[in-house]
């Protein structure tokens, strides 16, 4: 019991970065708009959050700081695909290029001199985990209760963002966006101000999955503190079928493989970490082609129909 | 009054060549703001990049390091895109590649004698590469699975796939800790020209050559042409479709699998990590500053290196980050992003009247 | 004093109603509309009276379309007024539109096909709250169904609809926009004859509502049966306008495409060969699985255009990608040359001499991001002269290239040109010199002159005239009747995928032919 509860504990941890990242890039993809930046944004979230916190102290002001430079990175996707109406892929590619050179960069130059200019191997206020003193011996329980104030927001996070796609007015606009462009515009819907908005909401959430492992998870910089998750953000959009309620089953899977491979190392089973670890991209793969090959379910959970592609009125 | 876009009527020509070259002197600029404000004189940062990267004999050879996998998968890259195939998946068949070159190296020495080892194993990375890419290739033409995303996926399953190997099975027991294969033996050995450049060069140059002619020389290539920009018109001549575009994705995979082929059999000379440090990825953006021609690739290809082979240098002469170079790539590509609009389209300020145009 | 008032009120009462029955619930007058190179409504005046149905008929390009999108935002006039109950009212936008009460159902859905009827209804609509209460949407949508008689299912998703419950949607979605007046874009189009049947009914519930509703349509019978009021276009002008009980579908006919006889183009004495072309008893499925052809037969002969009349949608599509191998039949048989090619591949089609200029000039026939030389050796490429084995010659390619540019007269500034910057003329005449170069035995024309300036036509036609003179055959779809009076040895009507009749060029009766192409069979009245 104790074994899965402390699997547990860690697996929700380090699942948490991935969750909030992976619904704003729900959000942004749903648009119909392919934001392939998130490492960067990730990065560039890190970053800035641990430095703001390291110079004001203050957690809150790291957050907002990290929301803010993810939001502004991906303004500049926004901008480049919907406006000037870039490739999409290589525009997503640019962000991950500059945000990671950008984060690296700064990594050896915002820190203190006492440092050497560098923020690696500084120490700063972290987001400690807190648990009621009732659920401190419940087993399973206590693994959700035991967990730093932004992991608490997530659990907020996922209902919300489920209830706002489904059920709301805007989420019914959002989502025509991304299913079809030329309809919802039919319908009176600013496509362009939809695709803007959302791309940036979804930027700002990727940051903030960036600030968590910077503030939290990893406390610290490293140049390498994503560990190429931004990319498995992009696979867990995919397992969870662009649904909120869905993201949190990938990047417990995704989070608890990482988790659970030291531990099974440690204990000398047979299965290599390294396969175990393949299989939720495998598992994204088969995804992808189940959905696309049954056409009922393709209809109803599928890629938004116009993900990828650009709009322009005229064009029709 | 607003501001609209308004179609050209010709590819603008200096559009073509302006935007480049107004994307590199905008990087510039905010690059030397960067530097500025962090204390460093550009003029120097920039020279200092520059003699790294061309200045001496050793450099340049460094540059040509990291020039030939971007100049390979490049290629490999543009083929796809030719066909409106979008290969994101060049990481991964380099890797598996480079895991297949390696393999041959490793375990076939008895059946490959003397140079046939290093024909093996460039043909082995060659191969699968060509499978890495096939998969999505068929899945594309024969269940209509995107793309995009498959080929991403794939990435990690092949790069996962060759990190157990050489942490595990392969390992070399005298590693001394360091994670990676045995060194293959010297006739497994891509042999080099200068530095650590390898004849890899000449065979990416080839290679280049062999593509334009291919694309623009042959009945194949006019057809692939053809696909790219219409499949229906395609198929209206009788062109097919879907077996010539799994053709030119196994091309296209099988030369991201050479480049790592290339890079364990002339650089590393055993499968380790680092075996690639983002070249799939960055070839994408060659491909496309290319515009997709074979030609061109080559130099964008060198560009791009040697930003970052500069990058190393000023980190290690002026202290400053390496990954100076990487920012500065990223910078480049912003404006070329926008600008690329331009070549087709004209910024216009229209008076808000009446318009004929619906709606 | 009451007697007064109750007379005030009397005679106010009166006065309304008499308004009421005198102003139109939609005056539209003076309406012009042009586009580049077309004049599509020209000073059309049109009134809608409360609780009544018009039907607007006219052929392809008569400017019925252009007129309702001008009435539902799509497009401003270049000229003249629109009154809703009497006041002047600017329509900027379907939303403005929606505003007065006016609301249409095109021929193409606006739908999202992954969403549900109910998201579907509400979608875009800003007075509804932050969280819809979807119980009520459910009930208000369906006490619309129950009380205009449209069956739906709420929760199905769109994709799962036939395309007559798709219409009732659109329908249900104005209504739900409290629409007074339903613009029907050529409704019955895409419905079974009893869907039709059964759209009928709902326009009949919403006339005793008092709603008013106008369709556009080329077919005879759906004006009889659902109008009470009928208006005639022909090239962007009303030519009549008439209750429709008293009139008749001969009288339509005439009306719809009454003209001027006009003479043939010079051309050899048609003495045609032997059957180049044969189809027997081909059916074939359209797009969405429904059958497109039905028991089609015909025979083309060397030396002989045949031009095939009808409107748009009528199968004209499926047909020539049957003939061009683009396309299966289910059923039948197809012979090039009394060679069975039923069913075979484009490649093995083009490798009979057959050529193709397709109804999608744009992005199928002509290839925008390629040159005009790269364009025009799109057929020819395999062989010599443009090619050696498995090479290309680019210098043969671009002298190849100037010979055709110089013989159909393509206006370019090179033969490396990328086709995107040339007018739609020259992309068209770019295609035909393309495909008139390797035709051998065969040339399919769909909609060749549509577009086109009135140069540009006469070559094309020209053109096809001389093929025909060399003794190749010619199938020939147009919806310009002038065309192919002009042009055709003999002309076939097709309707709903049938070939109705098929007449030679000197007998024709144009009133005989407008009611085949509007469906109706038999000619006595």
């Amino acid at each position: 019991m104790d074994f899965v509860t402390s699997i547990l504990t860690i697996t929700i941890r380090a699942g948490t970065s991935l969750t909030i990242a992976t619904i704003g890039e729900i959000f942004t993809e749903r648009t119909g708009i392919l934001n392939l930046g998130v490492e960067g944004i990730m990065l560039m979230g890190a970053l800035s959050a641990f430095t703001a916190v390291f110079y004001s102290h203050n957690i809150m002001l790291g957050i907002l700081v990290a929301m803010v430079i993810g939001g502004l990175l991906a303004l500049i996707h926004a901008f480049l695909t919907t406006t000037m109406r870039a490739n999409q892929v290589v525009s997503g590619l640019s962000i991950t290029l500059f945000g990671t050179g950008f984060s690296s960069f700064l990594g050896q130059r915002l820190g203190p001199e006492s440092n050497n200019f560098r923020l690696v191997g500084l120490r700063a206020e972290r987001i400690l985990p807190f648990a009621p003193k009732w659920a401190k011996d419940i087993p399973i329980l206590s693994a959700f209760l035991n967990q730093d104030i932004i992991t608490y927001l997530v659990y907020l996070l996922i209902p919300l963002a489920w209830f706002f796609l489904y059920k709301t007015r805007p989420g019914l606009w959002l989502r025509s966006v991304g299913e079809d462009p030329y309809t919802a515009d039919a319908m009176g819907i600013d496509v362009t101000k939809t695709r803007y908005f959302y791309t940036i909401i979804g930027g700002m959430l990727i940051a903030l999955g960036g600030a968590h492992l910077s503030l939290s998870y990893t406390p610290g910089w490293s140049e390498n503190i994503t560990g190429g998750r931004g990319w498995i953000v992009i696979a867990l959009v995919i397992f969870s079928m662009w649904n909120p309620a869905r993201a949190v089953w990938g990047s417990l899977l995704f989070g608890g493989i990482n988790a659970v491979q030291f531990r099974l190392q440690a204990s000398g089973t047979s299965i290599p970490a390294n396969f175990l670890n393949m299989l939720p991209y495998i598992g994204t793969i088969i995804v992808l082609v189940a959905i696309t090959w049954w056409e009922a379910l393709s209809k109803k959970v599928g890629a938004p129909a116009a993900l990828g592609s650009s709009y322009m009125r005229e064009e029709k | 009054m607003r501001l609209v876009f308004e179609k050209r009527k010709a590819t603008s020509i200096s559009a073509l060549i302006l935007v480049p070259l107004i994307s590199f002197a905008v990087s510039l600029c905010l690059t030397a703001l960067l530097l500025t404000i962090f204390g460093a004189d550009p003029l120097k940062t920039y020279s200092a990049m520059a003699i790294g990267a061309f200045g001496s004999l050793y450099g340049f050879a460094e540059t040509l390091v990291k020039a030939i996998p971007l100049m390979m998968t490049g290629l490999g890259v543009a083929i796809a895109f030719q066909l409106k195939f979008w290969n994101i998946g060049a990481e991964g068949q380099l890797t598996l590649g480079g895991v297949a070159a390696a393999g041959v190296a490793l375990f076939l020495e008895q059946y490959l004698p003397g140079p046939f080892l290093l024909v093996g194993a460039l043909l082995g990375g060659l191969l699968a590469g060509a499978l890495w890419a096939g998969i999505p290739a068929i899945l594309k033409t024969s269940l209509n699975v995107d793309e995009t995303l498959v080929t991403l996926m794939m990435n990690y399953i092949a790069i996962l796939f060759s990190e157990y190997l050489y942490y595990g099975p392969w390992r070399d027991p005298k590693g001394y800790g360091f994670p990676g294969s045995r060194m293959f033996s010297s006739n497994a050995w891509l042999p080099r020209i200068v530095g650590r450049a390898h004849i890899g060069i000449l065979i990416a140059l080839f290679v280049a050559l062999v593509l334009w002619f291919i694309l623009r020389r042959t009945r194949w290539g006019f057809e692939l042409q053809i696909i790219g920009a219409s499949q229906q018109a395609a198929r209206y001549q009788g062109v097919a479709v879907e077996r010539n575009i799994v053709l030119a994705i196994t091309l296209s995979g099988a030369l991201c699998g050479l480049a790592g082929a290339f890079e364990v059999t002339g650089i590393s000379h055993r499968l380790q990590q680092g075996l690639s440090i983002g070249y799939g990825y960055t070839a994408i953006i060659v491909a496309w500053m290319s515009q997709l021609n074979p030609l061109v690739i080559p130099f964008v290809a060198v560009a791009l290196a040697a930003l970052s082979v500069g990058g190393d240098q000023v980190q290690m002469i002026m202290g400053l980050p390496a990954a100076m170079g990487t920012v500065m790539q990223g910078l480049i590509l912003f404006p070329m992003l926008a600008g690329s609009l331009f070549t087709e389209y004209r910024l216009l300020a229209v008076k808000d009247n009446k318009s004929n145009l619906p709606g | 004093m009451f007697a007064q008032k109750a007379m005030h009120a009397g005679f106010f009462l009166s006065i309304r109603s008499m308004n009421d029955s005198n102003i139109p619930k939609v005056e539209m007058r003076r309406i012009s509309k042009s586009f580049p190179g077309v004049v599509a409504n020209d000073c059309i005046d049109f009134k809608l009276h409360k609780g009544e149905v018009l039907a607007l008929l006219g052929e392809n390009g008569a400017g019925k379309s252009t007129l309702m999108n001008i009435l539902c935002g799509l497009y401003r006039p270049d000229q003249g007024e629109i009154y809703i109950d009497g006041q002047q009212v600017e329509i900027h936008s379907p939303r403005d539109a929606q505003k007065y009460g006016i609301g249409m159902v095109h021929q193409s859905f606006k739908l999202v096909d992954s969403m549900n009827v109910l998201e579907n209804i509400i979608l875009g609509l800003l007075n509804e709250p932050f969280v819809p209460d979807m119980k009520r949407v459910r009930k208000q949508l369906m006490e619309l169904a129950s009380q205009y008689h449209l069956s739906v299912d709420p929760d199905a998703c769109i994709w799962q609809l036939s395309v007559g419950e798709q219409q009732r949607v659109e329908i249900l979605k104005l209504l739900y926009r409290n629409a007074e007046v339903l613009i029907l874009d050529e409704p019955t189009a895409v419905l079974t004859p009893q869907e039709a049947h059964e759209l009928n009914r709902v326009i009949k519930t919403m006339k005793q509502e008092g709603k008013s509703a106008i369709f556009i349509t080329h077919k005879m019978e759906e004006v009889i049966e659902f109008s009470d009021r009928v208006m005639v276009l022909q090239k962007g002008r009303v030519v009549a306008e008439t209750p429709t009980s008293e009139t008749s579908p001969k009288e339509l006919a005439r009306m719809m495409v009454g003209r001027e006889v006009l003479f043939q183009i010079e051309r050899k004495p048609y003495s045609p060969g032997k059957a180049i072309l044969e189809l027997s008893h081909i059916e074939a499925l359209g797009d969405r699985g429904l059958p497109a052809l039905k028991d089609l037969s015909f025979s083309l002969k060397a030396g002989e255009i045949l031009g095939i009349a009808g409107v748009d949608g009528n199968g004209q599509r499926e047909l020539a990608e049957v003939v061009t191998g683009l396309r299966k039949s289910t059923k039948g048989t197809l012979k090039i040359a009394d060679k069975d090619m039923t069913n075979k591949s484009p490649l093995e089609i083009i490798r009979e001499g057959v050529a193709h200029i397709p109804q999608d000039r744009a992005s199928v026939g002509a290839v925008g991001d390629l040159s005009v030389a790269s364009n025009l050796a799109m057929k020819q490429y395999r062989s010599k002269p443009l090619a050696q084995g498995i090479i290309l010659l680019p210098k043969r390619i671009i002298d190849f290239a100037r010979k055709l540019i110089d013989k159909f007269r393509i206006a370019t500034p090179s033969p490396n040109t990328q086709v995107k910057f040339l007018s739609g003329g020259n992309v068209q005449k770019t295609i035909l010199a393309r495909e008139i170069g390797a035709a051998r035995s065969l040339i399919i024309a769909v909609y060749p002159s549509r577009g086109l300036d009135v140069g540009a036509t006469e070559s094309v036609r020209r053109q096809l005239i001389n093929m025909r003179d060399e003794g190749l055959g010619v199938l020939l779809f147009s919806e310009d009747l002038d065309e192919l009076m002009q042009v055709s040895d003999r002309i076939a009507v097709i309707f709903e995928g049938k070939i109705m009749d098929i007449f030679d060029a000197e007998n024709i009766d144009i009133e005989h032919i407008g009611m085949l192409m509007a469906g109706m069979k038999t000619e006595v009245d």
